[in-house]
């Protein structure tokens, strides 16, 4: 209190408005908090949360079967249709499908983000993050269109495949039940591929941040007392890495669990989570079981972040 | 013999590394080249020739300029928008301390840490109970509020690393809080800004998600491709887009890295 009142014997000469106005603000910093945080937080507060809320709301009436009318009464009765055999079973296979991405995408970041993180040095580390972040930025259409090309029929993996004599295996792959498909381009198979393709570099910074905390000489140690180089990636890298794991993980995994233009572009007939929130708001019309289809991710992401959190994966973000 | 391994990388981590990079870029490249193929009706492989024809075609086609700058004049205003909100917001979290900061900085991440389904429904039934009609405000709207975020973190990882005591400095001399702002706080986060700003353009310009649910009958550039890619009309003119789209998107991507790079040495830090 002094301070500040020391402060304005000194300043004299703030005669003008905009001086006065900031004199103001600087005596009372709630005033000025309220005037920095109010245009956010109420843009975000009434469009992006009203909105939400608004839909979670929506998730607790029902629709009428014969009039296709929203029924504004409170019921589960929604819920209770979220876990018939159909839906359910969209659900499993969003989630495991979201678990397998993640899986796969952790193995193919992580010798990137090591690299990048203890060896590349000046030159070759600008590369190594460009060569990261140009993929990670680029349109996410061009991506998907781009596997398009690769996967079709007549494009370059079955003309790589038959030059390399391996058209057996491939048509062996495609005849597998649920995995494989008429082409790698309508089957389980591509959705995976380019699953992992349009995710896994959201996977390889968190990685890279932790690993580049983890000191030189703790890996050295342990190979000075002995650890091959599995033990130390076992017992020594990989447990200090986790957290940035899971931070990266975060993003593979929700992304994927939302994701509907993948899975309808490249990928088999079986739904989705998104694509079933989108056919029921959509043509169905159907909008309190798309409201409750959109809680199953929001309820998965909420644990994920819980656990994450406590695991300290949000100091590696 | 170990200590000699920590100069220079395993042989096999070195493949692995080249490997997952070249998963990352190989089909980015295959782009460039089918930009330039003879062949309309399948993606051949490989391409029975290379041809000019179709950038002159696409050159041509009114539907792809009216989308282009649709996306243009929504990824501009989302990033105007974003630009104040997102600063006004990284300045309070990070000058002042307040209750419920945590929470203020999970608020911002929520529109792209859920699925962009989830955000892009919301949006297009509160649009429906409020009886608002789709419009070029109406994804302006969505593409604003998930632009935030990126403007806000590095917003927030600079004002960081700009020294308070530059600004007590400024109002010490006699400054007000407005001479403050403009010759001292803007110049110190000024590429952060823009930086911000760069991404913000380049992530409202590639929206696809919220863009189907908030855009009624207009369609983005992004949209424009998705209808492609559902149901392929020309494809030879889709295969330039894709490529123009890629060479567009890389620029502001190059340009906030040269401006964030440097980020470290940031006047009134080094003490």
């Amino acid at each position: 209190m002094s301070a500040i009142a020391q402060q304005h014997a000194i300043q004299t000469g703030r005669g003008s408005l905009a001086g006065r106005v900031s004199d103001f603000l600087w005596k009372h910093p709630h005033v000025f908090l309220t005037i920095l945080l109010g245009p956010p937080l109420l843009w975000l507060g009434i469009i992006y949360l009203g909105s939400l809320l608004a839909l979670l709301l929506q998730s607790f009436f029902s629709i009428d079967d014969y009039s296709g009318l929203i029924n504004y009464e409170f019921t589960l009765a929604t819920y209770r249709q979220l876990l018939n055999d159909a839906n359910f079973d969209i659900i499993i296979r969003t989630i495991l499908m979201a678990a397998i991405v993640t899986l796969f995408s952790a193995v193919i970041a992580f010798p990137i983000a090591y690299y990048a993180a203890r060896y590349a040095r000046g030159k070759w580390k600008a590369i190594f993050y460009l060569g990261v972040m140009l993929p990670l930025w680029s349109s996410y259409l061009v991506k998907i269109y781009a596997w398009k090309l690769i996967l079709a029929k007549e494009g370059i993996l079955t003309w790589l495949v038959t030059k390399l004599n391996l058209l057996w295996l491939l048509d062996a792959w495609l005849s597998l039940p649920v995995i494989g498909g008429n082409s790698l381009s309508v089957s389980y198979t591509g959705t995976f591929i380019v699953f992992v393709y349009v995710w896994m570099p959201f996977m390889i910074l968190p990685i890279q941040a932790a690993l580049e905390r983890v000191p030189t000489n703790l890996i050295e140690a342990s190979s000075d007392l002995g650890g091959t180089p599995q033990q130390t990636f076992r017992h020594v890298l990989f447990p200090l890495a986790l957290p940035g794991i899971v931070a990266g993980s975060i993003f593979t995994f929700s992304l994927t669990l939302g994701d509907y233009i993948i899975p309808q572009i490249i990928g088999s007939s079986r739904l989705f989570i998104g694509q079933a929130v989108y056919a029921q708001q959509g043509t169905a019309g159907n909008i309190p079981l798309a409201a409750a289809f959109t809680v199953v991710p929001i309820v998965i992401m909420g644990l994920y972040l819980w656990m994450a959190r406590r695991m300290g994966a949000f100091d590696a973000l | 013999m170990r200590s000699d391994k920590s100069a220079s990388a395993p042989f096999g981590l070195k493949i692995a590394a080249a490997g997952g990079l070249l998963f990352l870029h190989l089909p980015l490249l295959l782009i460039f080249l089918y930009a330039f193929t003879t062949e309309e009706k399948s993606y051949q492989f490989p391409p029975p020739g290379l041809t000019l024809k179709w950038f002159a075609v696409t050159w041509e086609r009114a539907d792809v300029w009216q989308a282009l700058w649709l996306s243009v004049r929504v990824a501009s205003i989302s990033t105007m928008i974003a630009l104040v909100l997102g600063t006004l917001c990284a300045a309070a979290v990070s000058q002042t301390r307040f209750f419920g900061r945590e929470t203020i900085s999970l608020l911002v991440i929520l529109p792209i840490a859920l699925p962009g389904i989830i955000t892009g429904i919301a949006l297009r039934s509160a649009f429906s109970l409020a009886d608002i009609p789709f419009s070029f405000w109406t994804i302006v709207l969505g593409h604003a509020t998930f632009c935030i975020v990126v403007v806000y973190n590095n917003a927030v990882a600079r004002f960081r690393r700009v020294s308070g005591s530059l600004m007590e400095a400024s109002m010490d001399l006699g400054a007000n809080g407005f001479q403050t702002f403009r010759y001292i706080i803007l110049p110190n986060i000024g590429t952060a800004l823009l930086a911000g700003g760069m991404l913000a353009f380049a992530l409202s310009f590639d929206e696809v998600i919220v863009t189907t649910f908030t855009g009624g009958q207009q369609s983005t550039l992004p949209i424009w491709m998705l209808q492609e890619l559902i149901r392929p009309r020309q494809r030879p003119v889709t295969n330039v887009v894709a490529m123009v789209v890629v060479i567009v998107t890389f620029l502001p991507i190059l340009g906030a890295y040269y401006l964030t790079r440097d980020g470290d040495q940031i006047a009134g830090s080094g003490k």
